[in-house]
């Protein structure tokens, strides 16, 4: 962990990770899994299906609680009172029928854990407008939410998070659904507004080619355990073989990075890898 | 102009004191279903809103048998029932179409048992068609001020939970990652739906009370893309269902030689059910219209979905 406490050093640490251990039903998802986020980082929550990222994500959340470690946020031990942390989950159904504007759902954002009835105030319609503005959805901030498309829907949600100013946002795989092109505008959009808004963002998703060229780290998770840092030190054959267990290789083709079963690794035991080659 | 007036309202309509409070309680039930409507439309729930109606028929009948007041046998198994559906799993959705069967089986076997207890005894005459289609002629002045503080009570409920209910619809995950009790604010939501089933139970009959619930509330999602105005558009149509039924049943008894009163559930369902099919009228739904400035984008795919 010598590594983790030099990039702490260098930025302060939004997230820390430290020792977390989950089992579910008697199996085993995250095993002693560590890592750190600093302020303004874009990080890569990395690994094939069934690795544990969401079970991860829930935990940073608080939603799961880990039989073992702890999850410190800002400084402080999670806990869902305190809320710097914003989420897109990764499965978020809007029904065509729902009578709600695109605009609607970023107030709901700001305001949708409060009781009582809403009165009108023109400071939230100017903060949803600036919300709207920095995730380039304006156009369609009149529209049904259910009748957008899968890359704008994507990005309401983004601003619905972002809405409650925290300093961290968490992404549960926002590209599964989407098409090569809107998936990489969504990528660039959340690299715009780490940078613009300081704002750590980590993203969990199957297939590392895609975030590339804007994460500035990587947790990659295999067989419930993790490794970080920055790409060159994790995705290598020997950090991913210690990981998955056996024998992985590393090929860099045409400037992506493909990690296929070594001629040691059985094959048939890494279905994600697959899907990583793909 | 006289004539037209009297072939509208006929004689007494406005002096009926029946009227009155049909008219009174309609209106008020209506209110209260409307809303609840929009969130039970929104959450999928319609399933759920017709169980709690038969709930509410065994209670009713319960009632019936026991002497008790209507009222109180309607809504206060329907409470029960939504408790016993959220107990048993109504809020996850794969146990939800279950719990809900299951507790409508045993309503409805209930039901069936309170009835045939009450024709045994022969303590009331019609008590199956009052339970199950209705009795909003048939009521008295003194329910109206349980159906109004229940139904004011009903609607408060959803104004305190509203926001987080909605970011509970919406999605569940988001809104317990913000900190919402999602399961309690799911409960208290089932509690109002099972008063406003309850009353409209009372009002249309429970195996009508849906009508009233859901046509009102699915008609006006397809009017507005907001939810505030969703509500408004359901409580004009709900009251309008109602007072128009009111009166279609009243002048029902001056149609031909009979004098026979058509019931006055089957005015106000038909009503509601005209006013949904009519809301789908092209042109009428909102988000479909062309020339919207501000949804080029949305606009253009719904009409290739359209076409």
């Amino acid at each position: 962990m010598t590594e983790q406490a030099r990039l702490g050093a260098l930025s302060p640490q939004i997230l820390t990770v430290d020792g977390v251990s989950v089992s579910l039903s008697g199996r085993q998802i995250l095993d002693e899994v560590s890592f750190g986020i600093g302020a303004g980082e874009f990080t890569g929550l990395i690994g094939p299906n069934g690795a544990g990222k969401t079970t991860l994500l829930r935990v940073i959340l608080g939603l799961q609680r880990p039989a073992a470690g702890q999850v410190v946020v800002l400084g402080r031990p999670r806990s869902l009172r305190h809320q710097p942390v914003g989420y897109v989950p990764q499965k978020v159904v809007l029904d065509p029928d729902m009578p709600m504007r695109a605009r609607d759902l970023v107030a709901l954002g700001a305001d949708g854990n409060r009781y009582g009835l809403r009165l009108p105030s023109r400071e939230r319609g100017q903060a949803v407008a600036e919300m709207l503005h920095a995730v380039d959805a304006e156009q369609f901030a009149d529209a049904r939410v259910g009748n957008l498309s899968g890359g704008e829907q994507q990005r309401v949600l983004i601003a619905q998070a972002l809405i409650s100013r925290p300093r961290l946002l968490l992404l549960d795989e926002p590209l599964a659904n989407l098409d090569l092109r809107s998936g990489q505008e969504i990528i660039s959009l959340l690299a715009r507004i780490a940078r613009e808004q300081h704002i750590a963002v980590l993203l969990s998703a199957h297939e590392m080619n895609p975030l590339l060229p804007v994460m500035e780290r990587i947790v990659y998770l295999a067989g419930g355990r993790a490794a970080s840092g920055t790409t060159a030190e994790v995705v290598t054959s020997e950090v991913l073989s210690r990981l998955y267990g056996y024998h992985v290789e590393v090929l860099h083709v045409h400037g992506r990075v493909l990690v296929v079963a070594g001629p040691g690794g059985d094959p048939a035991l890494a279905p994600g890898l697959a899907a990583e080659a793909g | 102009m006289h004539q037209v007036y009297t072939a509208i309202f006929e004689p007494g309509f406005f002096a009926s004191a029946q009227v009155h409070i049909a008219a009174t309680i309609g209106a008020a039930v209506a209110v209260v279903c409307s809303v609840t409507g929009v969130f039970t439309v929104m959450r999928g729930q319609s399933f759920a809103g017709h169980a709690l109606g038969d709930v509410s028929a065994a209670g009713g009948s319960g009632a019936l048998l026991a002497g008790l007041s209507p009222v109180a046998g309607f809504v206060g198994l329907g409470i029960a029932g939504a408790a016993t559906m959220d107990v048993i799993g109504v809020r996850r959705l794969r146990g939800r179409d279950l719990a809900t069967g299951v507790v409508l089986g045993a309503a409805i076997g209930l039901s069936a048992l309170f009835l045939y207890l009450t024709s045994v005894t022969g303590a009331t005459t019609g008590a199956v068609a009052q339970v199950l289609f209705g009795s909003i002629f048939t009521t008295t002045s003194g329910t109206i001020p349980a159906v109004v503080i229940l139904g004011a009570i009903s609607l408060a409920s959803l104004g305190v939970i509203c926001r987080p209910l909605l970011l509970a619809t919406v999605s569940p995950d988001i809104a317990v990652a913000r900190g919402v009790p999602v399961r309690l604010v799911g409960l208290l939501y089932m509690l109002a739906l099972a008063v406003s089933v309850g009353l409209s139970s009372l009002a249309t009959g429970a195996i009508l009370s849906t009508a009233l619930l859901i046509g009102p509330a699915a008609a006006a999602l397809r009017l507005t893309k907001r939810v505030a105005r969703a509500m408004g558009i359901a409580c004009l149509t709900g009251v309008l269902a109602v007072l128009l039924g009111v009166l279609l049943a009243y002048d029902s008894y001056y149609w031909g030689s009979g004098h026979n009163g058509l019931p006055v559930s089957f005015f106000i369902v038909s009503i509601v059910f005209i006013t949904y099919l009519a809301s789908g009228l092209p042109g009428l739904r909102e988000g479909r219209r062309s020339g919207q400035p501000a949804q080029p984008a949305a606009a253009a795919r719904h009409d290739k979905i359209a076409a």
